[in-house]
């Protein structure tokens, strides 16, 4: 009996296919999308995972000076109140003309010793005691060269490139700091009843995560970014689920009502459908994991080489199959369809065994439905608004997006009534009276699909503007930072004075790139010192200034800073800051410096070298006409016996920059493209799903003297008049998302705000696709029209109930 | 008796009790016997086949079928009994359109696991759609789609056929044509045929004829 | 090899490689370059031998007590500082060579605990000085409430036990061998060694399950030098004893390749301490207990024939188990035979 029902039921998608065909494609690209996004991101994590396993107790809670270093009565402070606590003391170190960053250790009690002796043999105490023992990773080891008079080197895997370890007694004698101590790591395991830190140790400030964290909570922003993208496209993939589900079941309402006539219990037959959807979402979602993993695949090369390029997070895996993305995308995929599903068995379990003829006030029903939809998609915008109003950070922004983008789509369905009514009252002329009711009437079947349209167009909108704006301020941001022709880096102080003497004898302005890297409310703040050059007051990228900023700085000991620094510390032009103790300076100007995390100030250079003497001078900045580029850098090489990278052209760097920055944005381009897809796969299965509707319709029209051809173009016209009311609806939309991401999403995510631009080329470009999209998915009902037998018209008046 | 009605009546919801659709309504119908019920438009009498198929229910009164009282049944129960017992033949035919003719026959028997192929192929070959088996009902004509939803009735030799205007959409001649087959059908299979009909010329075919006038019987 | 054997050696080897030659346990029985060596007739002064005495190689301040709760239960407690010294010297910061290790228990006659915390000189972590007395590492310290070390506050905290005890010394430091120069070998080698045998303790301990009042006795033992065992020694079973009779034995074995060293000192209840000769003081294994992999002797025989004492030493926890860097048993034992009373025993280098 069983089978027999089930397979009564089954035999609508036979005589269906392409239904069925929408329906499991639409599905699959749902969960397609949705699980590429799932395993680039699991990918990524697991990365994360390993890298930080590398750095094993680099991570973790931190205990860092306010300013300038801990002492060790601080340190010993916090150990004898029975904190466990371990020092850390961190400096650059020269070994001939290579500079590396060393990270002194207690061997004896930090996390990361057991690494590092792992591998080795015998424990080798050679290392507490001089001369001591470097460690490093052998790609770092393999550049190092060593010294008679240097430490000897280990090479040992788990240490983390470009980095090497010491103990601190041999660190304390390379950094000359033999009684200081960088932060301190909190080990995991405290005991209880300590006496908290804030009384301990006022002075101190604790950094709930290290530097492998810092990665997670950088790189969280893309991924959330992504999983946004991934839960847009599997939105609008379920709208198209949700279409032929529905579908489906209005075809079968017939047949549901014999069945049950024939003895079948309603309890049966909701069984049997969920039964259906459950085999339907289980085959979409099998072929939407392998559409997913291969998506995933290949985009996996840019999402690594964006997350690196933005945040230096390494990815250095393949793709793997991993039961976690492939679980969560097989069971996004059936609560999907049973969400898509739900109204419909709802539906079919209220069903009465008798058919009411109603249809009538069906029209009624839908008018009163859009109305509520609109009432919902109105109170959704508000709610967004009050999120923007009360919330801050990255949750925030996006709860803004959800709230707007859903809340717009559903006012669509009522605002494209209304734009039908009131080009209904300005037309004149029966033929194109009956196409806009004729539209008004399809409304209620093409609303899902034009939601689906709007989020996509939107999205696709936001999204191209952010990041033609980014990419706009970015480029004038480097022809402002980069103004230099050519830059020099030289092995050490003394070669640096030497290629001044050089420069100056040949009248080549040079404009020293000088730092010192200092601490500001505990968080890393680099201090570039500057020489009044016209190059600075005529390039740097200011958003906000005093008059006299420039002659401020250089004269007086003003201080500029960046943007991050000005957002995270609440700092306006007129502050006073203090970049060290003893060393307040005035903030007399901000300017842009994007990807970059961290706090930067600019001072005059003589400012700088007051307060910090022995900042090192290895770093130029030289103005050279364009044809001398060449030949100035080749004659600099040879004079200093530099290596071929010490000297790089202002024009490489942009290059370099720019090829970051287009990659960066590669992924979100290809997955708005694919959205956009989605959506047009979602007007087509749509328009298919109506076309059976269609015949009663367009019948008596035939009947009165259209000829299939008319009819034919009028169903195209009608859904090109649907898809660019859409777009013209998106079109505010997409800019209110572009708002949203450029002054909301990017401030939270990075720290910085970004100016916007508007592209109307790319708007008409999108609206001629959304068209295009429209016409394409129009293509098939109409040529199906235009061919269309007469006799089948006729049936419809010989078999019409 | 298959069927026995009585002292039925039946209201719809929101309606004025005293505008009822059945005012006490009583018959009996005998195993292997035929009764037409005619009335006009709004009599009632589609209401009273539907109570007797167990499709909907009724206010009072009592009506079993095949030894079976059906206000004292679950959904279930009713459903399993127009499963096993009663089959429905309908104006509007009533088809499957996915199915091909063969399918929409065999699957009332299916249904009630009461499918017998060889019956199942005499009732298709005797009422000329032996040669339609694998079409699809949207590939017949009115009077063909009829046909099988009688040899789907029938193919699961049911003690009682309930039959609502089954020729209603048909011309007069295929009409009178589907009416003999299956009434020849019904005869053979020792069915009793319950039919609701506005013709009194379809009437007469059978062997009892009761009028239904304003919900009660006359 | 782990970190835990780093830190074996770091804490108790030279700077030289490991296995040049046979190191003794935990590598005391090697050569002290550079360092101090104990001299005889050298006297011990107060209050300044109370403290470090950073030229010598290796130095501990090792306290155990026999305690009892009011209601007769048997407690043991040890506190324990050990220096290390990778070379000689005491500057402040990070080129400081000394290390520091804690080892702080608690046993019960069902439960063992113990923690260990390991500390770089230099810094303040961990340190002794002499005057105020006072020994620490991190939130572990031994503090004189008085000069010199009679008068005492103990304490040491751990995420499942912690105790808080004040002891109180009766009687006067006690020298060990001659006047504090306690030789360990047949070959010379030795360590300035004294002991203050005779705590009064009161005080609260917790083994995890709510603190409880104890007293009882302590013994304080303070050894340095910088090359204590011969090359071929391997361990040692080291007895400290309070007997009923007021009497207190101090006696250790330390085994040897070529035959035992054992020596010790009896303080008598009138407070005269005597020197015992070598090979005076007996101890024999009477039974093995399995204690985290290896068999080690838990019941012993001990005779010194010249005091007429012959008598059982039963471990109050034969699983007295000290599974720090460098592992060892220690544990509170019952004294029984000839003399009755307590006492704590120590047994080091059972492979």
């Amino acid at each position: 009996m069983i089978r027999a029902a089930f397979l009564a039921l089954l035999s609508h998608w036979l005589r269906h296919p392409l239904q069925l065909v929408t329906l499991a494609v639409g599905l699959a690209l749902a969960t397609g999308l949705w699980s590429a996004v799932q395993a680039i991101n699991s990918e990524a994590r697991a990365s994360y995972k390993q890298a930080e396993e590398q750095l094993a107790g680099l991570a973790g809670a931190r205990l860092g000076p306010m300013e300038g270093s801990i002492s060790l009565e601080q340190f010993a402070r916090l150990r004898r109140a029975g904190w466990q606590v371990t020092p850390v003391l961190t400096g650059n170190v020269n070994f001939g003309d290579q500079a590396f960053d060393i990270m002194g250790i207690d061997l004896l009690g930090h996390p990361l010793s057991a690494a590092l002796i792992t591998e080795q043999g015998a424990p080798d105490l050679t290392a507490l005691t001089p001369p001591g023992l470097l460690f490093a990773h052998p790609d770092t080891a393999a550049r190092l060269t060593l010294l008679p008079d240097s430490p000897p080197l280990r090479a040992v895997e788990d240490v983390p490139r470009d980095l090497l370890i010491a103990d601190l007694s041999l660190a304390g004698r390379l950094l000359n700091q033999s009684h200081q101590i960088s932060y301190m790591q909190l080990l995991p395991t405290q005991r209880s009843g300590l006496q908290p830190l804030a009384e301990l140790v006022p002075e101190l400030r604790l950094d709930a995560s290290g530097d492998a964290a810092d990665t997670a909570r950088l790189t969280e922003s893309f991924h959330l970014n992504l999983t946004a993208f991934g839960l847009l496209s599997f939105a609008v993939g379920l709208f198209i689920v949700q279409g032929g589900i529905a579908l489906s079941l209005e075809q079968r309402r017939a047949m549901l009502r014999t069945l049950r006539g024939l003895g079948l219990s309603l309890r049966l037959i909701v069984l049997l459908i969920a039964a259906e959807l459950m085999a339907i979402g289980i085959l979409s979602a099998l072929l939407g994991l392998a559409g997913g993993y291969l998506v995933a695949a290949a985009l996996l090369p840019d999402v690594s080489a964006t997350l690196s390029g933005l945040y230096g997070a390494q990815i250095e895996r393949g793709l793997e199959l991993r039961p976690s993305w492939v679980l969560s995308g097989l069971g996004m995929a059936l609560a999907g369809v049973f969400v898509a599903g739900a109204q419909t068995l709802y539906e079919v379990s209220r069903m009465p065994l008798l058919a009411a003829p109603a249809s009538q006030a069906r029209g009624q029903h839908v008018r009163r439905s859009y109305r509520l939809l609109a009432i919902a998609g109105v109170a959704l915008l508000m709610l967004g608004a009050v999120i923007l109003l009360v919330s801050e950070g990255l949750l925030g922004g996006f709860a803004f997006l959800s709230a707007l983008m859903l809340g717009a789509a559903l006012l669509l369905p009522q605002l494209i009534t209304l734009l039908l009514s009131l080009a209904q009252r300005f037309t004149r002329g029966p033929f194109a009276g009956w196409l806009l009711a004729d539209t008004r009437a399809q409304l209620p079947g093409m609303s899902l699909a034009l939601m689906a349209l709007l989020l996509a167009l939107a999205a696709n909108i936001g999204v191209t503007t952010m990041v033609s704006s980014f990419r706009l301020t970015f480029t004038a941001w480097l022809d402002q930072r980069l103004a230099a022709e050519l830059y020099v880096t030289v092995r050490n102080d003394h070669q640096g004075a030497a290629l001044q003497d050089w420069l100056a004898a040949r009248d080549i302005p040079a404009l020293p790139v000088r730092r010192a890297d200092l601490r500001y409310e505990g968080l890393p703040l680099r201090v570039y010192g500057v020489v009044d050059h016209a190059t600075y007051r005529d390039h740097w990228p200011l958003l906000d200034a005093k008059s006299d900023a420039w002659d401020r700085m250089f004269r007086h000991g003003a201080a500029m800073i960046n943007e991050q620094m000005a957002r995270r510390h609440g700092l306006k032009p007129g502050d006073d800051v203090a970049l060290q103790s003893g060393w307040r300076a005035e903030v007399v100007g901000i300017y842009s410096d994007f990807g970059n995390p961290d706090a930067q100030a600019i001072v005059a250079l003589p400012t700088l070298l007051a307060q910090i003497p022995g900042v090192p001078n290895r770093q130029f900045g030289l103005r050279v006409p364009e044809e001398e580029i060449l030949p100035v850098s080749k004659a600099i090489r040879d004079a200093f016996d530099l290596p071929a990278d010490a000297i790089t052209d202002q024009r490489t760097i942009k290059m370099r920059s720019l090829a970051i920055f287009e990659r960066t944005f590669v992924i979100t381009a290809a997955l708005n493209l694919l959205t956009l897809g989605v959506a047009g796969f979602a007007m087509l299965s749509s328009l298919l799903t109506l076309w059976a509707q269609r015949l009663p319709q367009l019948a008596p029209v035939w009947a009165m003297g259209l000829t299939r051809r008319q009819l034919a173009a009028t169903e195209l016209l009608r859904s090109l008049l649907l898809a660019a009311m859409t777009a013209l609806l998106a079109l505010p939309l997409g800019l209110a998302l572009a708002w949203a991401l450029l002054a909301v999403i990017n401030v939270a995510a990075f720290g910085w705000k970004l100016p916007m631009y508007l592209f109307p080329a790319d708007w008409l470009q999108l609206f001629l696709l959304a068209l295009l999209a429209a016409a394409l998915s129009a293509a098939l009902p109409t040529w199906r029209l235009s061919r269309l037998d007469p006799a089948d018209l006729l049936k419809v008046f010989a078999n019409e109930r | 008796m298959v069927l026995s009605i009585r002292n039925v009546t039946k209201t719809y919801p929101g309606q004025d009790p005293t505008s009822a659709v059945l005012r006490g309504v009583s018959l009996e119908l005998a195993a292997g016997r035929t009764l037409a019920l005619t009335g006009e438009s709004g009599s009632g009498k589609s209401t009273l086949l539907h109570l007797a198929g167990a499709l909907d229910l009724f206010d009072t009164g009592e009506i079993t079928v095949a030894g079976t009282a059906l206000s004292s049944l679950s959904d279930r129960e009713r459903a399993a009994l127009r499963r096993t017992k009663v089959s429905l033949v309908f104006q509007q035919f009533n088809l499957i359109p996915s199915l091909s003719v063969e399918r929409n026959v065999a699957l009332h028997a299916q249904l009630g696991e009461r499918w017998d192929p060889k019956w199942g192929a005499e009732v298709m070959d005797r009422l000329g759609l032996a040669d339609l088996r694998s079409r699809f009902p949207d590939q017949l004509s009115g009077g063909q789609q009829q046909r099988v939803a009688i040899a789907r009735a029938l193919a699961l030799r049911p003690t009682l056929l309930l039959a609502d205007e089954p020729t209603g959409n048909l011309d007069e001649s295929s009409s009178a044509k589907v009416m003999a087959l299956m009434l020849e059908l019904v005869r053979d299979s020792g069915t009793a045929l319950f039919l609701v009909t506005h013709s009194r010329s379809i009437a007469s075919m059978l062997d009892q004829q009761l009028h239904l006038h304003h919900g009660r019987i006359e | 090899m782990n970190a835990r054997s780093w830190l074996i050696a770091a804490c108790f080897l030279l700077p030289m490689p490991f296995a040049a030659e046979a190191q003794g346990y935990a590598g005391l029985g090697s050569r002290a370059e550079g360092f101090a060596i104990p001299r005889p007739n050298t006297p011990l002064k107060f209050p300044e031998d109370h403290g470090p005495h950073s030229d010598f190689r290796i130095e501990w301040w090792y306290l155990t007590a026999n305690l009892q709760s009011a209601d007769g239960t048997k407690y043991g407690v040890q506190w324990t500082l050990f220096r290390s010294a990778l070379a000689p010297g005491n500057e402040d910061g990070w080129q400081n060579p000394q290390i520091w290790m804690g080892h702080v228990a608690a046993t019960s006659r069902d439960r063992h605990l113990f923690a260990e915390r390991i500390a770089r000189g230099g810094t303040g972590q961990a340190g002794v000085t002499a005057q105020p007395f006072a020994a620490w590492i991190d939130d572990w310290q031994m503090q004189a409430q008085s000069d010199g070390i009679a008068d005492l506050k103990l304490a040491a905290q751990t995420s499942d036990f912690h105790y808080n005890l004040n002891l109180k010394a009766e009687g006067p430091l006690v020298l060990h061998g001659a006047d504090g120069y306690s030789v360990k070998s047949d070959l010379g080698q030795a360590s300035y060694y004294y002991s203050q045998p005779d705590y009064q303790v009161q005080g609260t301990l917790s083994l995890g399950d709510g603190p409880v009042k104890v007293s009882g006795s302590a013994w304080l033992d303070r050894e340095w030098s910088s090359q204590p065992l011969a090359a071929d020694q391997s361990g040692w079973d080291w007895f400290s004893l309070s007997l009923d009779s007021g009497d207190r034995l101090m006696g250790f074995v330390l085994r040897g390749e070529n035959g035992n060293f054992s020596s010790g000192t009896w303080i008598g209840a009138d407070g005269t301490v005597s020197a015992l000769a070598p090979g005076a003081f007996r101890a024999e294994p009477l039974e093995t207990t399995l204690v985290a992999g290896r068999e080690i002797p838990t019941r012993w025989s001990l005779v010194l024939e010249e005091r007429d004492l012959s008598v059982e030493v039963q471990a109050l926890n034969p699983q007295s188990w000290m599974g720090t860097q460098f592992s060892y048993w220690e544990g509170p034992v019952e004294v029984s035979g000839s003399h009755s009373g307590q006492g704590y025993l120590e047994m080091t280098g059972y492979e």
